[in-house]
């Protein structure tokens, strides 16, 4: 076992340099926050918090709410199922000219929006679509794919550029025409990463979906949204409730999901 | 010219696809599953694509040409950039402050009960599975709802969103710091620790020299995750350029969301690189 | 050791081929890869319809580019290349295209894809013949399983026939590559190292079924084999090929071992530790490489 040996003497740049300025920059962003920070952890504002956050028990639970909160919870579900299989395709679509097989100018064009989609986080895609579409769950889905076709098609793209090539291009020499050499050759190597993929955006997107409808794109999140603006605590508490067991659910499903195909 | 191979049509019944009836039976249950799903999230192809929806969506792209680009209001987004990147900065530094003394409880390595025999005490391990999943509930609520919650607590404006990001990074900090801590090899930490160190000279002179880079660089992460984080809080009520969004989206100004989009893209592709540069510098 | 009966026309001189439309060639062909290393240089060869040739040499000579030059995979840096008759550097795309679905290049490894049941791996072969809603229609449900079991079972491998490739032995996989190319329509068969992975009784048969399926359908079949004594018992024709030039190009019968001695050279010398009688050479020749 050994101690480490103590550093050698000479002019430490990095840990007087980077916490200096980082202490700079922090004041200053501490100046740039307005509101009244003092009155904030005063103890009546302290007491009043958390008096405000027990009053969220205990959750309300009369039959007829959670049913409400069980349809809700549906939506939100059906929102996220929806969303992902169309942002799968739609992510397909993009990575195959994003990963170079149509030439270099599609190849980056394709690349370009996938990366402008991602860039734009799921609530900002719902909030504008919502003016469109008006309230619903039709925004959330719309907004969670177009979202997640971005992230999938930069993630599909990967793995297209990846694989193996001898499959593809012995077909191709073959005689055979690029469509149907991809289904038959790169597709079935392909196909386990792309699952494997989707899934894992299945586990986000329900927590997307969840929260998109505080914007009014439906499902838990819309009624959250309500019940804390007309401050019906109990009622909110027990949607923040189902909220965690429908992530822990999807969470633990496509787990088992990927766990079973890896074999 | 003949071959030795003909086509023979489809397999004998001996031949018949194992996972024929398999692959049936899979897709009956996707469209059981499917349709219903789709009808409850309202997504049908046919009134997206019929003209009254075409025509809605096309006025719709309309209004956000062209982008809204006075000075004045220029100088607007720029400040209410700014801010996001302060209630980032800030919110992210509470959170490390509030989960270093997690991450330290419930760090095994750093149990002197389990020094002697290899298991802790009860109430040692009691504690540290209580810090565990505290942790666990602070991550599992989405950021948006904390904001949420705490713009009713203490009102609209930035108090709120720097509380929200504390207290959900402060959660997803506290647990990658302890798993970075715990995949330290503890060999080091337990010597200094037999010889009577005490706790915190254990961490100072044993785990921490070798942990420290990888903590940083995931610090540094998370401040660039915040960026964004904030602006989508800001839509809730939570401070910065979310806020300004959500009121000119309210107001229809599709020229002025066009331009906040473009600053956010930005803000967020120069926080990428400044955090990259800064992780590969401190790395 | 049986030979199948080829038509005579095959084991003429080359001259009366020469007005043959069919005819596949290289003419002074070179091809080098990045930088100046010749992977074949001034390669002038002749291949007649429904001739049956085997390209022997050391590890390196050039025999995987010339499969692929001929098989127009490969564009050459010097020369002319015609592939049944046509010359497939001068054509549109499109027209290439169709070319390339006239003729068959197995590769030294066999290209299947990992996860991809036998079935389809083999119905590949056949779908330059299908139109692509067809060949997408087999893949959820393969339209010729029976054609797939004829050609696998003519390699002993039928009972693979809906397993997945990467559960199969390197001999197995070998065997349905080779499946494959029964299922095709090709004319001109470019096989490199086809039996490199069977057993002598297995690749023997497995020879003599590509030999007689190349027979029926008047194709032109060039071999690419390591195995010499295999090469010289079964094929017309041998064109020995070193450091990326043809050293030889002789019926089987002037094949002396004296060329295959000089073919070989430096790997022959590896292979002795003291100068041998002119028996054990002959012997060595055959059993070493």
């Amino acid at each position: 076992m050994s101690i480490p040996a103590s550093a050698a003497p000479r002019f430490p740049v990095k840990s007087v340099l980077v916490p200096t300025v980082f202490l700079v920059f922090l004041g200053a962003c501490i100046t740039t926050l307005s509101g009244d920070w003092s009155g904030l952890f005063s103890r009546s504002a302290v007491a009043n918090m958390l008096a405000f956050f027990v009053s969220f028990f205990p959750p309300a639970g009369s039959v007829a709410f959670l049913q409400r909160v069980v349809a809700a919870a549906m939506e939100t579900l059906a929102i996220s199922l929806i969303g992902t299989l169309l942002a799968a395709i739609g992510g397909l679509a993009l990575a195959l000219p994003a990963s170079g097989r149509s030439g270099k100018i599609a190849k980056a064009l394709t690349r370009w929006v996938a990366n402008v989609l991602r860039a734009v986080p799921e609530l900002v895609w719902a909030a504008m679509i919502v003016v469109a579409t008006g309230l619903g769950p039709l925004a959330g889905t719309l907004a969670l794919a177009i979202h997640t076709t971005g992230v999938l098609g930069r993630l599909f793209a990967e793995s297209l550029e990846n694989i193996a090539p001898e499959p593809y291009e012995a077909l191709r020499r073959n005689g055979v025409s690029p469509m149907p050499a991809f289904w038959y050759a790169t597709f079935p190597q392909v196909l386990p990463q792309l699952v494997s993929y989707t899934l894992y955006r299945w586990e986000n997107n329900i927590r997307a979906a969840a929260v998109l409808g505080v914007v009014g794109a439906g499902g838990l999140g819309q009624m959250l949204y309500v019940y804390l603006s007309l401050f019906q605590v109990h009622e909110a508490s027990t949607v923040l409730i189902a909220v965690v067991v429908l992530v822990g659910l999807v969470d633990a499903a496509s787990n088992a999901t990927r766990a079973r195909l890896i074999r | 010219m003949s071959t030795v191979v003909r086509s023979v049509g489809p397999a004998p019944a001996s031949l018949r696809d194992p996972s024929g009836p398999a692959r049936i039976a899979w897709t009956i249950a996707a469209i059981l599953i499917l349709i219903p799903a789709a009808w409850l999230a309202e997504f049908n192809p046919a009134t997206l694509m019929g003209e009254a929806s075409l025509r809605a969506t096309g006025q719709f792209l309309a209004t956000f040409f062209p982008p809204a680009l006075g000075l004045d209001f220029l100088e607007l987004v720029a400040r209410a950039a700014w801010k996001t990147v302060a209630i980032a900065t800030v919110g992210t530094t509470l959170a490390v402050l509030i989960a270093i003394p997690f991450a330290l409880i419930a760090n095994r390595q750093l149990s002197v009960s389990a020094l002697a025999e290899e298991r802790m005490c009860f109430s040692c391990a009691a504690v540290r599975t209580g810090v565990r999943w505290l942790l666990i509930a602070l991550r599992t609520v989405p950021e948006i709802v904390w904001a949420l919650l705490f713009v009713r607590a203490v009102g609209l404006g930035d108090a709120a969103g720097v509380i929200a990001i504390a207290l959900t990074y402060g959660g997803m900090l506290g647990k990658v710091y302890m798993e970075i801590l715990e995949s330290n090899d503890a060999r080091t930490t337990r010597a200094l620790l037999v010889n009577g160190a005490s706790r915190m000279q254990a961490l100072l002179y044993g785990t921490l020299p070798v942990c420290l880079p990888e903590l940083v660089s995931y610090t540094v992460y998370r401040w660039e995750c915040a960026i964004r984080a904030s602006v989508i809080m800001g839509f809730v009520g939570a401070g910065g350029l979310g806020m300004q969004m959500e009121l000119s989206l309210k107001m229809f100004a599709g020229g002025e969301v066009l331009t906040m989009l473009a600053v956010f893209v930005a803000l967020v592709w120069f926080a990428d690189l400044v955090s990259a540069a800064l992780r590969r510098w401190l790395g | 050791m049986h030979v199948s009966a080829l038509p005579a026309s095959v084991t003429d001189s080359a001259s009366d081929t020469l007005t043959d439309p069919m005819l596949s060639s290289l003419d002074g062909v070179r091809v080098s890869y990045a930088g100046s290393v010749a992977a074949l240089d001034e390669v002038s060869l002749l291949f007649a319809r429904g001739e049956q040739v085997a390209i022997i040499g050391p590890s390196g000579a050039g025999k995987t580019t010339l499969l692929h030059t001929l098989g127009c995979a490969i564009r050459p840096t010097a020369g002319r290349v015609r592939v049944l008759g046509r010359d497939p550097w001068a054509m549109p795309y499109k027209a290439l295209h169709r070319l390339r679905s006239e003729l068959f290049i197995a590769p030294q490894s066999p290209p299947l894809p990992p996860r991809q049941r036998v079935v389809n791996a083999v119905l590949a072969g056949r779908v330059p013949q299908w139109t692509t809603w067809n060949a997408l229609k087999s893949l959820l449900h393969p339209l010729d399983a029976g054609a797939a079991h004829h050609a696998l079972a003519h390699f002993r491998v039928e009972d693979k026939l809906f397993l997945r490739c990467d559960r199969l032995s390197g001999g197995e996989r070998q065997r349905v590559g080779l499946a494959r190319l029964l299922v095709s329509k090709a004319r001109l068969l470019l096989l490199d190292e086809p039996v490199s992975a069977l057993d002598p009784v297995l690749a023997k048969g497995a020879l003599e079924t590509l030999q007689q399926e190349a027979f029926a359908r008047g194709a032109t079949l060039v071999v690419g084999l390591h195995a010499v004594d295999l090469a010289l018992a079964r094929f017309a024709r041998l064109i020995g090929l070193r450091s990326g030039r043809v050293a030889f190009d002789l019926p089987r019968a002037k094949v002396t071992d004296a060329l295959l001695a000089q073919l070989y050279g430096a790997e022959l010398g590896v292979a002795f530790q003291e100068p041998p009688s002119t028996d054990d050479a002959r012997l060595k020749v055959i059993r070493c490489l």
